[in-house]
């Protein structure tokens, strides 16, 4: 009773964010939904005794990624509402709203054929795991997982390097700076 | 099975009455000291500073954080015209949740030492004495403190005025960049400990003073934790989010009455909940000799104790230190504390390996030393370069 409780509850909380995030007009606001949202998945993952994924997910996705989100929005000064029909591609909304409604119906479909683990492998942690959740994780991320897992942070020191490149200010002796702009 | 003992076998009514005490008494327990705290401070920073501080209101000025509290309640609520509504109403009250949240992983007693588990009895229940323990425990210390960023960084955004928003910008870059530093020191105390509870953290450093972590993870990261710690709570020399002579007030310019209020309390809290981790992590928690009878007495007592030695460091950092300038701010983060804790971690997570699969000592310590070593070099030219480049740009200029 309480788990169809907390889940029904959770559920609210994320859908009303995710709503939220493509409905406010102001993408501060939508930001914070996007963080609702993301509080919602984490009282999910807590409710499966998911306790490491609710903590990762809290501290990486909420606690950094948002985060960065806002300091872009606030630093670039886009963070009043807009006028959004200006900046509409043609057909957008059709194209969005097909796009969306397309997705919805293949995933649906998949949860019905293809029965619960939908995300393949079955659950690593969950309520089995009880205690030991954080070992079973780690020993099969560094184990079975292990090239998986030291790829994507190369691919990570990739996209840091890049960054970086891309943000570079050329020195003098590459491209001479114009006087106008030798106040920085 | 791990966790409190209060839960394992069903929860009826007790149990219930038992954790809410639990809750009232951290509550409480944080305001009052919070309340003490204010008083702490201003007291000690005039006596470092030879002045008397406060000394009206009550005995040796105990009271004046109370009569301040009063007078925030009655004072005019303002809001700036150009201030977002509810982001505005919103943001305190992140900034205070969080900071009570984080309270309630940390054992504030119970004796760990000689085959107790840390248990007090209740009622007749045996449990904890912290208000939970989490599986994640220190993992939920550290998603709360990457929470509260959001109390400072709205609150300067949705003022809707310059002098905040700057503050608040970079009070979220200094958060992120020491976040990272505070969190590989406390997983150089996990890797220790073997486990994420603040309980089982506790209970591994338990048998005397040796066995703190402080000593045994060889006091580099709780020296890199203490500074981070630092800039995490904007503390002085970190205090650059509310440098008065750039920025007014910094993030809380804007803000009056009960929810200026809000961000003070917040502010000295984490003080306190900050003390109480390191103490945690590093120093055995409520360890401490049982002196006579009451052995639920004693671990408290130290335990208070220990945290007041850090809350008189943490004053005591003020009354005499310089506020560091914002470039010295990150390059001390990302370029001195990141690389050092980093190394560290790799060293202990291989001295630990080593005994566990009990390796041999010099091929293990060997390449460990041409590893780091060239790990180092590389590091150094890397900061030599950057260091070449950042001085051209700066004479330039």
């Amino acid at each position: 009773m309480v788990d169809t409780l907390v889940f029904l509850v959770a559920a609210a909380v994320c859908l009303t964010g995710a709503l939220g995030v493509i409905l406010a007009r102001n993408p501060v606001h939508s930001a914070l939904m996007l963080v609702m949202t993301l509080f919602g998945i984490a009282v999910q993952f807590v409710a499966q005794e998911a306790h490491f994924l609710a903590a990762v997910q809290v501290i990486v996705y909420a606690g950094a990624i948002v985060v960065l989100f806002l300091f872009v929005i606030m630093l670039l000064g886009v963070d009043r509402a807009q006028n959004l029909e200006l900046s509409l591609l043609p057909a957008q909304r059709w194209a969005a709203l097909a796009f969306g409604s397309g997705s919805l119906v293949v995933l649906g479909a998949l949860i019905v054929a293809v029965g619960e683990p939908v995300t393949g492998a079955p659950s690593m942690g969950g309520s089995a795991a009880g205690g030991e959740n954080v070992r079973l994780l780690a020993r099969s991320l560094f184990s079975d997982h292990v090239y998986a897992f030291e790829l994507t942070s190369l691919l990570l020191v990739v996209a840091v390097i890049g960054a970086v490149v891309l943000a570079r200010k050329p020195t003098q002796s590459e491209t001479p700076v114009p006087e106008e702009r030798g106040d920085s | 099975m791990t966790g409190d003992p209060l839960y394992f076998d069903g929860v009826d009514l007790t149990d219930v009455g038992i954790m809410l005490i639990k809750v009232l008494v951290a509550f409480t327990f944080l305001l009052v000291a919070t309340m003490f705290m204010v008083w702490f401070e201003r007291k000690l920073i005039s006596d470092m500073q030879n002045r008397i501080g406060p000394n009206v209101a009550g005995p040796w000025g105990l009271l004046q954080t109370f009569a301040d509290g009063v007078k925030f309640f009655f004072k005019e609520d303002l809001r700036p015209e150009n201030a977002d509504p509810l982001v505005f109403r919103l943001a305190p009250y992140i900034s205070a949740v969080t900071a009570f949240l984080s309270f309630a992983v940390v054992p504030i007693g119970g004796s760990f030492g000689g085959g107790d588990s840390g248990t007090v009895t209740i009622f007749g229940r045996e449990t904890f004495l912290q208000v939970a323990d989490p599986p994640i425990g220190i993992l939920l210390l550290l998603a709360m403190s990457s929470i509260a960023v959001y109390g400072v960084m709205l609150a300067g955004w949705a003022s809707g005025s310059k002098y905040p928003l700057i503050g608040s910008v970079r009070a979220s870059a200094q958060a992120i960049s020491y976040e990272a530093a505070l969190g590989m020191a406390t997983v150089v105390v996990v890797i220790l400990a073997g486990t994420l509870s603040t309980h089982g953290i506790v209970a591994a450093q338990s048998g005397g003073i040796t066995r703190w972590f402080l000593i045994s993870s060889g006091i580099v990261p709780f020296v890199v934790f203490l500074i981070a710690a630092t800039a995490e709570l904007n503390r002085p020399p970190f205090d650059l989010v509310e440098a008065e002579q750039e920025l007014v007030g910094g993030f809380h310019t804007e803000y009056s009455s009960i929810r200026f209020a809000l961000f003070f309390l917040a502010e000295f809290m984490n003080v306190i909940t900050m003390s109480a981790i390191m103490v945690t992590l590093f120093f055995g928690g409520p360890a401490g000799p049982i002196l006579f009878g009451m052995t639920w007495f004693w671990p408290t007592v130290w335990f208070l104790l220990k945290v007041l030695a850090f809350l008189f460091v943490f004053v005591w950092f003020r009354a005499t230190l310089p506020r560091l300038r914002y470039d010295q701010l990150m390059h001390l983060g990302w370029k001195l504390l990141i690389p050092l804790i980093l190394f560290w971690l790799m060293f202990i997570s291989l001295k630990e390996l080593r005994a566990t699969y009990d390796w041999n000592w010099i091929a293990t310590y060997g390449a460990a030393i041409v590893a780091l070593a060239t790990g180092a070099s590389l590091l150094l030219a890397a900061l030599r370069a950057g260091d070449r480049a950042y001085r051209e740009e700066m004479e330039d200029a």
